[in-house]
């Protein structure tokens, strides 16, 4: 019997199969990076907005409102949604306290700018203490009554406590 | 009394009454009997524009917050329909307020469970927060110029209704 006769039709299957796999690998492959980035948008959102009758992180979240919120946001990042517009769709949804983090513009602006006011103010307040404290504690330093004697003041005083006694 | 010592006194009272408004401020009060009900405009569940229980004015009003994902709503909510049914006219309504729920899920259940009453959405649950609303499901009974005159918080059955709420209502043509 010859080789041919022996093998039978496997060389064809696996001829077959190889060429599915060549042609089926680079389709599967965008498949598992959609489901990936799928899950990282979920995750990124979770931890971006709040679940409102929880008071916490959606991602911290397992309420039933909880899990209404997170079957939502996947509804809509199925949909081709990006993290922005699905922000935008909680906010009409549930209002401005969805977010976790205050919006960047309008008065909720204040939360990021106030603390950053108040840093710059204080590190001024604490250069101008500093400088004034220096200046204050320089007088002293500066002077040396090894070398030059006693002050004027020193000196002043001195005279009016030798003037007390009659030596 | 030096500049000083004014500045500071200043400053400290400022930190203290900033202080006492945060914590007042975070007190969620309940709604008190003969209080006016806050009646802001919200949107509307099944239908598109606003809606206020101003509107109601004139009427008793059942005002009944719940949310999709309530489960003792889901027991309440028939009750509700049954009594609209049975008082509804020109001296009373029930109002659904629909709260820190999606808007699809709300008018999902509102068809569900075939509520013809008028519903109004509260997402952010600001609505529910100035009643003083703990959780859903609550209702509260306002007179027909808003003032509260009874709450329960928590689910309604017949028994409640008809022992609490029914004293209250005019008679109607259809109660009669």
């Amino acid at each position: 019997m010859s080789l041919r006769a022996r093998l039978g039709r496997w060389p064809t299957l696996l001829a077959v199969l190889m060429a599915l796999f060549v042609f089926a690998a680079p389709a599967l492959e965008p498949a598992v990076a959609t489901a990936t980035d799928l899950r990282s948008i979920l995750n990124e959102i979770e931890e971006e907005v709040m679940c409102p009758v929880c008071g916490t992180l959606l991602a911290l979240a397992e309420s039933p409102q909880a899990t209404r919120e997170k079957a939502f946001v996947e509804k809509l990042a199925k949909e081709g949604k990006d993290k922005s517009q699905i922000k935008e769709a909680l906010v009409n949804q549930y209002g401005d306290a969805v977010l976790a983090l205050p919006k960047s513009s309008g008065f909720t602006l204040s939360a990021y700018v106030v603390p950053i006011v108040a840093f710059i103010v204080a590190v001024v307040l604490l250069a101008f203490a500093v400088w004034k404290w220096r200046k204050v504690a320089g007088k002293g330093e500066d002077r040396r009554p090894d070398l030059e004697g006693p002050s004027d003041e020193d000196r002043e005083r001195l005279d009016e406590d030798l003037a007390r006694y009659d030596l | 009394m030096r500049p000083r010592v004014i500045i500071s006194v200043v400053v400290a009272v400022a930190i203290v009454a900033l202080l006492t408004f945060g914590l007042i401020s975070k007190g969620n009060s309940r709604l008190a009997d003969g209080q006016t009900a806050p009646s802001p405009e919200l949107p509307k569940l099944e239908e598109h524009g606003q809606g206020s229980l101003k509107e109601y004015r004139g009427k008793w009003v059942l005002v009944n917050f719940w949310a999709s994902w309530c489960i003792p709503c889901r027991d309440e909510a028939p009750e509700l329909q049954k009594f609209q049914e049975e008082h509804a006219g020109a001296n009373f309504t029930v109002v659904g307020i629909d709260t820190q729920d999606l808007s699809d899920d709300g008018s999902k259940f509102a068809r569900e469970y075939g509520l013809t009453y008028p519903q109004l959405h509260d997402g952010n649950g600001d609505n529910g927060h100035e009643f003083g609303t703990t959780g859903v499901p609550e209702n509260y009974l306002l007179e027909p110029d808003g003032k509260l005159a009874w709450d329960e918080p928590g689910p309604v059955d017949k028994k409640i209704l008809e022992e609490h709420v029914v004293p209250l209502l005019p008679p109607t043509k259809k109660a009669a």
